[in-house]
């Protein structure tokens, strides 16, 4: 189960989905007491920022 | 003990290699196994990776796993985040491969086998892996810039803006030609279309499904999605053997051009979780996957190669593309050898990700080693078809004429062996109504593919297998269409907004449609002007792509240059200088070649005047509908000389200012300091 849910997570970051924990992780960590973005607001933020500028595609 | 050891494995891997290579170049009239391609293309990457990609890490870059990287020291959970190497690895490989590596060296066994392998073999090692090792290092080196701001701040500002504009230019020219290999794949084909079409829908179930039903399950929905691909596949069929549904969607190359306009459109401007990110996540999975799938079918096969290893199109007579096998062979195939694409990722997503300075080798070096080896493998596909089944895929109208005899003929005559009869079985046991003239690399690939997969698992399903392929190299190149028009849509906001600011509000509707437009327009107009093409569009549209992919290379070899002088490290700067000389040569004799060849098979003008002097006197050339339609066919032809023009003066302009900066380092005018962030040891961050 363990190795299922690390493969998952392997194959999530290559394909490019947005990690929401670990930004959570990281604002609770590195920036305690800071407002942080809801889930819906961060995974928007995200897709806006991958398809706005070029570096993300290739022929 | 362990050095000698060492020494032994090494030395029998260049042996092999070197053996593999010898085998390929010097066998002459019989056929070779594609087992020696592929045991010369991997000894000589391993050979590679292990000496010189090590070299360059050492020897220039001095890369150091202590020293902090960007995503160590900007650490923000999302744009920089410390990641695994081998997934950066992965990442930065689906974002780098795309249909470039399959459709250039299809085009370019024209030539025959040898002269693309040796091109991919070679200047991979040499000259793509280095330039994407070289960018991605550098921006590693600073922040995680861009390519553009790098040419700013290391040349100068004029080199930032020309790089700008250039880049713009390219992703036109790009997004044309792709487009047109999609259109010429799925021209008078029902299942093909059918197939295609309802890849819209299924990404956009997909995105509801992951903004409404399970949000943030993308593996799920993606696994629903391919098995939707799948019903897809056998719907395209249905609908091709259904008399009375068939001919709806048997459509001509205008009509399919205005549908994908359509769809660019649609995708610029449409939300991004709703079309494009679903359509990236199926594209990823389907890309890995058939990368998988063609290196299993060739190893299980290991086919003899129909082609011969050089034909004599070399001279610059071939039906595919006009132009001989120098500099031709080296524009052709850019994706797979070298490919200024990869410089833009290369410092974008990538140089935010790596955890540790070391990992760029892998990641840099090794993910373009890896494109190349698709490059390969592609090759082998296109060139296990006899050559005369080859040809009469590939080659226009123009040269094969509208029927099965015309093409045996054509085909004989050039010297290969085509039976009348051929065409018309293998275009039946694909599905197809026709495979003569389906230009632009795709279904002769498909055709390869779906031989190799059909003799690997036994045979009968070339019909499914082929679709099966058309489909993934559509899906692979709608999706660099669809998210290369909404970064157009965005670079043409913020150009337009210096003049007014208002115009580069993303939020404001009138801009996004404008801007959308106005970029759908610019490329929509080459892909009509290529599909309305009686050479067949790829003949003019291909080598521009080329060469415009290969100018971008040299910028980001000039920056590279830059870079590695203002470090201090002049001595070893030949690195980048070999490959840019290299490119600067090749891209500047095509581009001459192109404008001023007085042949007007290759030269953009002669075949403008070609035409002004027909029309004035009132012959129609064959394969043109109408006298009208002549004008604009002149015209096209000055604005792809004119486009050529832009792209050449432009690297122009950048080798210039760059070389004025080497000499003024070099010469103690312009202090060596490095432009380098200061080191900071990685143990200073505190890890999430």
């Amino acid at each position: 189960m363990q190795t299922l849910r690390r493969w998952v997570g392997i194959l999530r970051t290559i394909i490019g989905v947005p990690d929401y924990d670990r930004y959570l992780r990281h604002m609770r960590v590195r920036h305690p007491g800071c407002a942080v973005l809801s889930k819906d607001e961060f995974a928007r933020e995200r897709l806006e920022a991958r398809y706005s500028r070029p570096g993300s595609r290739c022929c | 003990m362990r050095s000698a050891r060492t020494i032994i494995i090494w030395g029998l891997v260049a042996a092999l290699g070197a053996a593999a290579l010898g085998r390929i170049a010097l066998s002459r009239g019989e056929s070779i196994n594609a087992a020696w391609l592929l045991t010369a293309a991997i000894c000589t990457y391993l050979v590679g990776y292990r000496f010189y990609a090590r070299f360059i890490a050492t020897a220039i870059f001095a890369l150091d796993g202590d020293r902090a990287t960007p995503a160590v020291r900007k650490a923000d959970g999302h744009d920089f985040v410390p990641t695994n190497k081998w997934v950066v690895f992965g990442h930065h490989f689906a974002a780098i491969a795309g249909p470039g590596p399959l459709v250039g060296p299809t085009l370019a066994a024209q030539f025959g086998y040898l002269p693309g392998a040796l091109w991919i073999i070679i200047g991979v090692v040499l000259g793509g892996a280095v330039q994407d090792f070289v960018i991605l290092c550098a921006s590693v080196r600073r922040d995680g810039r861009s390519l553009g701001q790098m040419a700013k701040d290391e040349i100068g500002p004029v080199a930032g803006i020309t790089a700008l504009v250039a880049v713009l230019g390219i992703m036109v020219v790009l997004i044309s030609v792709l487009a047109l290999v999609v259109v010429n794949a799925l021209k008078s084909s029902p299942w093909g279309t059918v197939t295609i079409s309802l890849t819209v829908p299924i990404a956009m179930f997909m995105g509801l499904y992951l903004r409404f039903v399970r949000p943030d399950k993308v593996l799920e929905a993606s696994a629903i999605g391919l098995v939707m691909l799948a019903g897809a596949l056998w719907a395209g069929q249905w609908v091709a053997a259904n008399p009375a549904l068939a001919p709806i969607f048997t459509l001509t190359g205008p009509t399919l051009a205005l549908l994908i306009m359509a769809y660019g459109f649609a995708a610029s401007v449409l939300p991004v979780w709703l079309l494009l990110a679903p359509r990236d996540y199926l594209s990823a999975f389907v890309k890995i996957g058939v990368v998988v799938a063609l290196a299993v079918g060739i190893l299980l096969v290991l086919p003899p190669l129909a082609m011969p290893a050089v034909t004599q199109f070399v001279d610059g007579t071939g039906p595919v593309f006009s132009g001989k096998v120098f500099p031709f062979v080296f524009i052709t195939i850019a994706c797979g050898a070298i490919s200024g694409f990869h410089a833009l990722i290369a410092s974008g997503t990538t140089p935010k990700l790596l955890s540790r300075e070391p990992d760029a080798k892998l990641v840099g070096y090794g993910a373009m080693l890896t494109e190349s080896l698709v490059a390969i493998m592609a090759l082998i596909a296109a060139c296990v078809l006899t050559p005369g089944v080859y040809f009469a895929i590939n080659a226009p109208v123009a040269a094969l004429g509208t029927t099965a005899e015309s093409a045996a003929l054509a085909v004989q005559q050039w010297g290969f062996v085509l039976q009348p009869g051929e065409m018309d079985a293998l275009a039946k046991s694909v599905g197809e109504s026709s495979l003569l003239s389906r230009t632009g690399g795709a279904p002769s690939l498909a055709v390869g593919m779906a031989h190799l997969f059909d003799r690997a698992l036994g045979g009968g399903g070339m019909a499914l297998w082929y679709h099966f392929a058309i489909m993934f190299e559509a899906l692979f190149i709608l999706t660099t269409l669809d998210a290369g028009t909404r970064v157009g849509r965005f670079m043409l906001q913020d150009l337009g907004g210096q003049l007014w600011p208002k115009f580069r509000e993303v939020t404001w509707q009138p801009a996004v449609w404008m801007a959308s437009g106005l970029f759908v327009a610019m490329w929509g107009y080459f892909l009509y002007q290529g599909v309305t093409d009686p050479l067949g569009g790829i003949n003019s549209l291909w080598p521009l792509f080329g060469m415009a992919n290969q100018l971008l290379a040299a910028v980001a070899l000039c920056v590279g240059t830059t870079v590695i002088i203002r470090m201090g490290k002049a001595r070893y700067a030949w690195v980048t200088i070999l490959p840019l000389t290299w490119l600067l040569i090749v891209v500047m004799t095509a581009g001459w070649q192109k404008l001023f060849s007085a042949d007007p098979r290759i030269g953009f003008l002669a075949h403008a005047d070609k035409f002004s002097a027909l029309h004035a006197a009132g012959n129609l050339p064959p394969g043109v509908p109408s006298l009208a339609a002549m004008p604009r066919m002149v015209f096209n032809d000055r604005l792809d000389a004119a486009v050529a023009a832009f792209f050449l003066i432009s690297v122009l302009v950048i080798v210039f200012e760059s070389v004025r900066i080497w000499i003024k380092v070099v010469r103690g005018a312009v202090p060596a300091g490095s432009t380098e962030v200061p080191a900071q040891s990685a143990t200073l961050f505190a890890a999430d």
